[in-house]
């Protein structure tokens, strides 16, 4: 094994937040190497107009995303059953490659409640101790504020250039915006996008039914826009192969289109494709990380020294390259000790299909983020007395896009194929569409992160193993909150509904989202939490995990402005102190 | 000026190692396998570098399946898809032609699947559970059904089945009564098959099914435009222009 010359950060993984942690540390003169398992990627050539239009390749055929036969996961619903290769993508779809899942996302820009910060205080200040124990529940608070995260947020929609209205701005509610969300200090750096005729539909139903319908905040511009870094984004053309795909038309905010242009250009940045690392090397004290092991596509072995390891790999990465390199204490389920692992938690997803008889929606201008929405019931923006759960959704009007193979909406008792599911497809394709409710998945005991006793990956490391399933909180939550999409579907005057609820175990096969969360989490305690608020870990003081991983629990709201805002979060307090003074910026 | 160098020493397939085929280079789709690369000091853009897509050969004939298997391929295909004034059925628009592609070419052979052993049934939320790949699950499953069909409806193959006989095989299949030999799991076979099917009803002719895009034509759908700004506003209005694929549109060979 070659050992190389050291540099100062050397990040694993060149997604969102290996990009955002990049460009920080570049930019305070610091030598910074990125380490990406997967290829190169630009738009010009990787995602160009004339060929990105592509639903086989890309979904079906999974063309961006990881390729589960070098690596997957096992899975499992709990923990009498055996965990089994997740032997297809499906239920998530894994990025890999240099933007990662910041190049196939939809764009949907979300930040989370005040009080989703402080899901254990709150809600047992609010309803009682028993609240947050019904079910096994094991959510925490966060150790952060959102106070603290505010500027942060701020930050990532300056980079992106997020379009929307602001609907609380410095304490002072605006027509127009999300009247539930927390105090935003500027407004959106671009106007909302137009919506097109489905979420216009959706919009006038919840006003009739007294809700506060507003645009979605999206990262697909509503127009042109210069960010910070001199980084140029064009305007969004509605062209409806967003989510799963990449932009051929620098329309959508991804690290390609945000920050790369800018990075890639420092001489003291470096990136190496085609490596992916192998384990976090310890000094024998094991209070330190000397650097990292990988391994690049030619099977050759380095060792790279670094003084500062940020683990940018995605949650299911992080946590696996966590337990393999013996950081932190792995949880057991059975004792309810340990920490890494722990809490990993997912998102609650239903929908409610609308026909029409006499409307033509053309489902296929759509774009990654384009919805009407409502948030009277998320977190806990409504009284949960005697509901029985705790945690909400968004309910939004959606239209991201009429991909033929995967978005034909058929009305209920429709068989899957024949004559009837033919004629009721030419029939419905353009006059239908689909309400979706996007709830939060509280942590469980049951449900965590560890390393298979069986499978192995392409490197003949043990594979993650997952056990999740659903709790009785999660199917409440779903039930009412589909209850109250149902209602505005009807008030849309359609021809018929069709709800899909959440029902049963959690099934590897359809896609729900890639929102998971958990197992490597932030707190304020080392007994239950992996890391601090600025992601250092608890146990190793120059070892840093970024990304939802450090979610106590999932809220219902899409993760990604969350994870950047913490990454900047964390990359200031390691500019401000950790430089200075390295060691545990935490006292436990 | 970005530095961009390629290690190409000892360059392996870091698939074949481990006993699977990987892709070749061109298909530089994520996998481990392209060669390691190391840029700095700018944006590598390099001329003629696009990744477009390989598309397929869409001439007649079968290149992977069997005449048994194509005979099976149709036949099933017809029923999940039936021809009618609304709209083509499977088999006129190409899908026996795409499933054979698709099968001759990297997603058969499995490579975005991983299937490495052991491999016990699983409960039906674990997915798909088989050593097979898809050109595999095909080869094995045919003769299954086929066998099983001999067994319950006298003599015939699948194939040969009226349009009536063969929907009760499928939808045994798809609901999991009926039960394969060969290590077959029926009902994971219905949902590739299932699958596949649409996947070639809809996807771009370029894949050798969804023929003169009659398919899109059926549903409304206008194919791999990129630009609806001027539409976003007509709110209800039928969109008038006829779809384009990736090669154009079958007009415009005239
Ligand atoms: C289809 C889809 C739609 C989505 N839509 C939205 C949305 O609308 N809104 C939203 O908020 N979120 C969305 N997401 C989620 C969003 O993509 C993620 O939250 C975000 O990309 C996570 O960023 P990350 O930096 O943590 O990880 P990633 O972006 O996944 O980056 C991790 C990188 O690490 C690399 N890596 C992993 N292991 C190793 C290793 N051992 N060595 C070297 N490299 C390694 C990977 O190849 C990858 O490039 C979506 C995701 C998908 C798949
Ligand atoms: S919908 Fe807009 S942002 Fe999304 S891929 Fe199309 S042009 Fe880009």
């Amino acid at each position: 094994m070659t050992t190389l010359k050291s540099v100062d950060v050397v990040l694993v993984g060149f997604g969102w937040t290996g990009a955002i942690m990049g460009q920080q540390f570049v930019d305070q003169g610091l030598s910074v190497l990125a380490l990406e398992r997967g290829p190169w990627r630009d738009t010009s050539t990787d995602f160009a107009t004339t060929f990105a239009q592509d639903e086989l390749r890309y979904m079906w055929r999974h063309h961006l995303f990881q390729n589960v036969a070098d690596d997957t996961l096992t899975i499992r619903n709990n923990t009498r059953q055996q965990a089994l290769p997740m032997r297809r993508l499906g239920s998530f779809l894994l990025g890999t490659g240099v933007g990662s899942g910041g190049v196939h996302w939809n764009g949907q820009i979300w930040r989370f409640l005040p009080t989703d910060f402080q899901t254990k205080s709150h809600n047992q200040a609010r309803y009682g101790k028993q609240a947050v124990t019904d079910y096994d529940l094991t959510v925490q608070d966060w150790g952060i504020t959102y106070d603290e995260l505010e500027p942060h947020y701020d930050t990532f929609d300056r980079l992106c250039g997020t379009s929307g209205k602001a609907g609380n701005l410095r304490g002072k509610i605006q027509p127009g915006g999300n009247p539930f969300e927390g105090a935003r200090s500027n407004e959106y750096p671009t106007p909302p996008m137009v919506q097109t005729y489905g979420p216009t539909l959706f919009g006038e139903a919840a006003a009739s039914l007294g809700h506060k319908p507003f645009p979605h905040p999206t990262g697909n511009l509503s127009q042109p826009y210069t960010n910070p870094l001199g980084a140029q984004l064009g305007e969004c053309t509605y062209c409806g192969f967003c989510e799963k795909f990449g932009c051929g038309n620098y329309s959508k905010a991804s690290p390609q289109t945000t920050v790369l242009p800018y990075l890639m250009s420092k001489p003291n940045f470096m990136l190496k494709t085609e490596c992916e690392v192998l384990r976090v090397e310890l000094a024998p004290d094991k209070k330190i990380a000397t650097g990292v092991t990988y391994v690049n596509s030619a099977g050759e072995e380095f060792f790279q020294p670094a003084k500062i390891v940020i683990l940018s790999a995605y949650i299911l990465q992080n946590v696996r390259l966590l337990l393999l390199s013996g950081i932190g204490k792995p949880y057991d389920p059975a004792t309810g000790e340990g920490v890494v692992g722990r809490n990993y938690a997912y998102q609650t997803m239903s929908s409610v299909n609308v026909f029409f008889d006499d409307k033509i929606i053309n489902p296929f201008i759509g774009a990654g983020a384009m919805a009407t929405v409502i948030d009277e019931y998320n977190g806990d923006n409504f009284d949960h007395g005697g509901l029985g759960f705790i945690g909400g959704a968004y309910i939004a009007g959606m239209v991201t896009g009429g991909r033929p193979i995967e978005m034909i909406y058929t009305p209920k008792g429709t068989p899957a194929w024949g004559l009837e599911w033919k004629h009721a497809a030419a029939k419905n394709y353009l006059k239908s569409f689909s309400i979706s409710v996007h709830g939060s998945n509280m942590s469980n005991r049951g449900n965590y992160l560890d390393l298979d006793p069986t499978y192995r990956d392409v490197h003949g490391r043990p594979m993650l193993r997952m056990t999740f399933d659903f709790t009785d909180n999660d199917f409440k939550m779903s039930n009412y909150l589909t209850d109250r999409a149902s209602e505005v579907a009807r008030a849309m005057g359609p021809r018929e509904i069709k709800e899909n609820r959440r029902k049963g175990s959690w099934n590897v096969t359809p896609y729900q989202t890639t929102h998971n969360t958990g197992g490597a989490i932030m707190g304020d305690d080392p007994n239950t939490s992996v890391v601090n608020k600025y992601l250092q870990t608890w146990d190793v003081h120059n070892v840093f995990s970024m990304g939802a991983g450090a979610f106590p629990q999932n809220a219902g709201y899409n993760p990604t402005a969350t994870l950047a805002a913490l990454a900047f979060h964390s990359a200031s307090a390691i500019i401000s102190q950790y430089l200075k003074a390295p060691g545990p910026m935490v006292q436990a | 000026m970005a530095v961009r160098e390629f290690d190409r020493r000892k360059f392996l397939l870091a698939g074949a190692a481990a006993g699977t085929t990987a892709a070749a280079v061109v298909f530089h789709d994520g996998e481990l396998g392209a060669p390691p690369e190391t840029i700095t000091g700018g944006m590598p853009w390099a001329e003629g570098a696009a990744d477009s897509p390989p598309g397929a050969d869409t001439g007649t004939g079968y290149v992977y399946l069997t005449a048994a298997e194509a005979a099976f391929v149709e036949a099933a295909v017809d029923r999940l898809i039936p021809a009618d004034p609304v709209g083509p059925g499977a088999v006129e628009a190409g899908v026996p032609t795409f499933i054979d592609r698709q099968l001759a070419g990297t997603y058969g052979r499995g490579d975005h699947y991983f299937l490495g052993g052991p491999w016990p049934a699983g409960v039906q939320e674990q997915g798909y559970q088989s050593r097979f790949s898809p050109a595999q699950l095909y080869r094995a499953a045919v003769p299954a059904v086929d066998r099983y069909v001999a067994g319950k409806f006298k003599s015939a193959t699948f194939a040969a089945l009226s349009a009536a006989d063969r929907d009760t095989v499928l939808k045994g299949m798809e609901s999991g009564d009926v039960h394969l030999d060969g290590g077959v799991n029926a009902k994971s076979f219905f949902a590739m098959l299932l699958q596949n099917t649409k996947e070639g009803y809809f996807s771009d002719p370029m894949y050798g099914g969804n023929r003169d895009m009659a398919a899109w034509k059926m549903i409304g759908f206008p194919g791999a435009r990129y630009n609806y700004k001027e539409w976003v506003t007509r709110h209800g209005e039928r969109f008038p222009n006829p779809p384009v694929g990736f090669k154009g549109r079958p007009a415009w060979k005239a």
